[in-house]
C-alpha cells in the first residue's frame, strides 16, 4: 500500500523534475518557450506527438470503450492512421510555411496566410474554447486513476493539485522542451504498462489472445462488429467520426503547433511514416478492456475496467506503477494544452487587438502569467465542477475540426480569401452549435461535427465561386 | 503535378478506402484471422501497412525531387 503511494507521488515528482532541467540551461524567449527553437529531430517529434495522442482518453477510454461498447472503440485505431497519413502530404508545406515566416501557432498561420486580424483572433478564441474542457478532461482522468491506483490513499483532487502545479511548474520554465522531456519518460512507462497487462491479462485468463476472442465470439459475438453493445454507433456513425477525428487530429492547435518544433519538413515527413506504429499498442488496450468485458462484467463504471482488472490480477505496487504511467500520461498533454492556451490569448488576442505594440519579452511574460491563470482555473474546474465540461469537449472537438478547410486551401490553393473562409467557418460552427444544444448528435447516424464540416466546405467553396466571379467583373470593369 | 507526386498521393488515398469506404463490407466475425475476428483482422492489417505506403510515397517524392535537380543543372 505504502510502496504504491511513493511509486505514485515518486514518478509525478521525477517526471515534472525532468521538466524543469529540460529548459534549465536555455534562455526563454517566445521561439523556444513555443516551439523549441525549431530544433527537434524525428525521435524527440515522435515522442512529443506520441505524448500528445496517448492521453488520458487513450488510456482510460480505450478499454473503457472495449468494454462497454465493444467494437466502436476501434475507431481509435483508424483515426489516427488516417491522421497520419494526411499529416505526411499537409505538414511539410505547413512546416516551410511557419520557418519562412516565424510563425509559433495556429492563428499565426491564419494571420498571416489570410492578412485577417479578424480570423486570427476567432481561431485563437475556438481554440482556447476548444482546449479548455480537454484540459479538464484530463484532470479528472489523472485524478481518477491516482485514486483508485492508490486504493483511495490519495484523494482524487490533492492528486491533481499536486501533480497539475508541477505540471505548471516546468511548462513555465521550459516551454515545450519540457514537455518533449517528460513526454521521454511518459512513453516508457506507458509502453512498459501497457505492453504487460496487455500480453499478460488475455494469456493469464484465457491463455492467449485468439482463445479470448473465441469465448467472446461464443458468448457475445455481436460485441466484435459495429454497433457493437451499443444502439447508435453503426458502421457509418463510424465512417463520418474516423473521418472527422481524422482531419480534425492535426487541428488541435496544440497539435498543429508542435509542428513547428521539428528541425525539418523532412522529420515531419519521416515522423508521418512512423506514427501508425504507436496505433499498434492501443490493440493491447483494447485487449484488455476486452479481457475485462468477459472477467470482471458487472462493473458500474466502464472507464475504470483497465484499472479493475490490473487491481484483480495484479500486487499492489504495480497497480500503484500503472496509476504513475497514467499520472504522467495525463501531465504531458495537459503541459502542451496550457501552454498553447496561454500562448493564443497572449499573443493572438492580446498583442494582437488589445496591444499591438507589445513587445516579444512582454508577451513572452504575459504568457508565462497566463498560465499560472489558466492553471488556476482550471484546477478550480477539475476540482470543483468535474463533470460540467464533458459535453463542451464534443463541442470542442467538432469545432476545431472546421478549421480544416482555411488550413487546406490556406496551403494549397492561393484564389482562396479571407472572407470564404471566415464564412464556411461561421456557417460550419453554427451548425455543430444547433445540432449538439437541441440534441441531434448524431444527425440522421452522421457525427454532429461531420455534418458541419460539410456544411462548412460547401459554404467555403461557394464564396469562393462568388469572390471571383466579383474580382473578375471587377477586371472587366477596370480594363473597360 | 509529376508523376511521382500522383503517385504518392494515390498511395495517401489507400487507407481512406481501406479504412473508411470498405468498412460496411467488412463488417462481420468470420473468418477468423490468426484469431482476431476478421473486422478487427482487417482494421489491424491496414493500420500496420499504412507506414509501409507512406515509405513507399516519401521515395517516390524523394525521388521526384532528384530527377528535378538534374534536370535543372543540365
Amino acid at each position: 500500500m505504502t510502496l504504491a503511494l511513493i511509486i505514485i507521488l515518486g514518478f509525478i515528482v521525477v517526471a515534472s523534475l525532468l521538466g524543469v532541467v529540460a529548459g534549465s540551461r536555455i534562455k526563454m524567449n517566445l521561439e523556444n518557450w513555443t516551439v523549441g527553437g525549431r530544433r527537434f529531430g524525428v525521435i524527440i517529434i515522435w515522442l512529443l506527438m506520441a505524448g500528445e495522442i496517448y492521453t488520458t482518453f487513450t488510456f482510460l477510454g480505450a478499454s473503457g470503450w472495449a468494454y462497454s461498447k465493444g467494437a466502436p472503440t476501434f475507431y481509435i485505431l483508424i483515426y489516427g492512421a488516417l491522421a497520419y497519413t494526411l499529416s505526411f502530404f499537409i505538414l511539410p508545406p505547413l512546416w516551410r510555411v511557419g520557418k519562412k515566416y516565424g510563425l509559433h501557432t495556429q492563428p499565426d498561420f491564419f494571420l498571416h496566410r489570410y492578412q485577417s486580424r479578424t480570423l486570427g483572433v476567432l481561431v485563437a478564441l475556438i481554440g482556447v474554447f476548444s482546449i479548455i474542457p480537454y484540459l479538464q478532461l484530463q484532470l479528472t482522468g489523472l485524478g481518477l486513476i491516482v485514486e483508485v491506483a492508490s486504493q483511495g490513499a490519495i484523494k482524487s483532487h490533492w492528486a491533481i493539485f499536486f501533480s497539475f502545479l508541477l505540471t505548471s511548474l516546468f511548462v513555465y520554465t521550459s516551454g515545450i522542451r519540457g514537455t518533449a522531456w517528460v513526454s521521454v519518460l511518459k512513453d516508457i512507462m506507458m509502453l512498459a504498462a501497457v505492453g504487460i497487462v496487455g500480453f499478460g491479462v488475455p494469456a493469464i485468463y484465457f491463455g492467449g489472445f485468439g482463445k479470448m476472442f473465441q469465448v467472446i465470439l461464443e458468448q457475445k459475438p455481436t460485441h466484435l462488429i459495429f454497433p457493437g453493445s451499443t444502439s447508435h454507433m453503426g458502421v457509418f456513425w463510424v465512417m463520418s467520426t474516423v473521418l472527422l477525428t481524422g482531419l480534425g487530429f492535426y487541428m488541435w492547435p496544440h497539435v498543429f503547433g508542435s509542428v513547428f518544433s521539428a528541425k525539418s519538413d523532412k522529420v515531419i515527413k519521416r515522423n508521418a511514416i512512423i506514427m501508425p506504429l504507436y496505433q499498434l499498442p492501443i490493440l493491447l488496450v483494447i485487449a484488455v478492456g476486452l479481457t475485462a468485458f468477459l472477467v470482471l462484467p458487472d462493473l458500474k463504471n466502464g472507464d475504470l475496467a483497465f484499472l479493475a482488472l490490473v487491481e484483480k490480477t495484479y500486487p499492489s505496487w504495480f497497480l500503484g506503477f500503472v496509476g504513475a504511467a497514467g499520472a504522467v500520461t495525463a501531465m504531458v498533454p495537459a503541459s502542451v494544452l496550457v501552454l498553447f492556451a496561454s500562448t493564443l490569448l497572449s499573443k493572438n488576442v492580446y498583442q494582437s487587438i488589445i496591444n499591438p505594440r507589445a513587445s516579444e519579452a512582454t508577451v513572452m511574460r504575459l504568457s508565462r502569467m497566463l498560465l499560472l491563470i489558466i492553471t488556476g482555473l482550471a484546477l478550480v474546474f477539475a476540482i470543483f465542477f468535474p463533470n460540467e465540461l464533458v459535453n463542451l469537449l464534443i463541442l470542442g472537438y467538432d469545432g476545431v475540426c472546421q478549421f480544416f478547410p482555411g488550413v487546406v486551401f490556406g496551403l494549397f490553393w492561393k484564389k482562396v480569401r479571407k472572407e470564404s473562409i471566415l464564412a464556411g467557418l461561421v456557417a460550419g460552427l453554427g451548425v455543430v452549435m444547433i445540432l449538439i444544444l437541441s440534441g441531434h448528435d448524431p444527425f440522421w447516424g452522421l457525427n454532429a461535427g461531420f455534418v458541419g464540416l460539410i456544411v462548412n466546405l460547401a459554404v467555403t467553396l461557394l464564396a469562393v465561386s462568388l469572390n471571383s466571379r466579383w474580382s473578375g467583373r471587377e477586371a472587366l470593369a477596370e480594363a473597360n | 503535378m509529376s508523376k511521382g507526386k500522383k503517385l504518392a498521393l494515390l498511395l495517401g488515398l489507400i487507407p481512406f478506402v481501406t479504412l473508411v469506404f470498405a468498412l460496411p463490407l467488412v463488417n462481420r466475425l468470420y473468418p477468423v484471422i490468426l484469431g482476431l475476428p476478421f473486422l478487427l483482422f482487417w482494421i489491424l492489417l491496414w493500420v500496420a501497412l499504412t507506414p509501409l505506403f507512406l515509405w513507399a510515397a516519401y521515395h517516390l517524392e524523394k525521388k521526384d525531387a532528384q530527377d528535378e535537380s538534374e534536370g535543372g543543372s543540365r
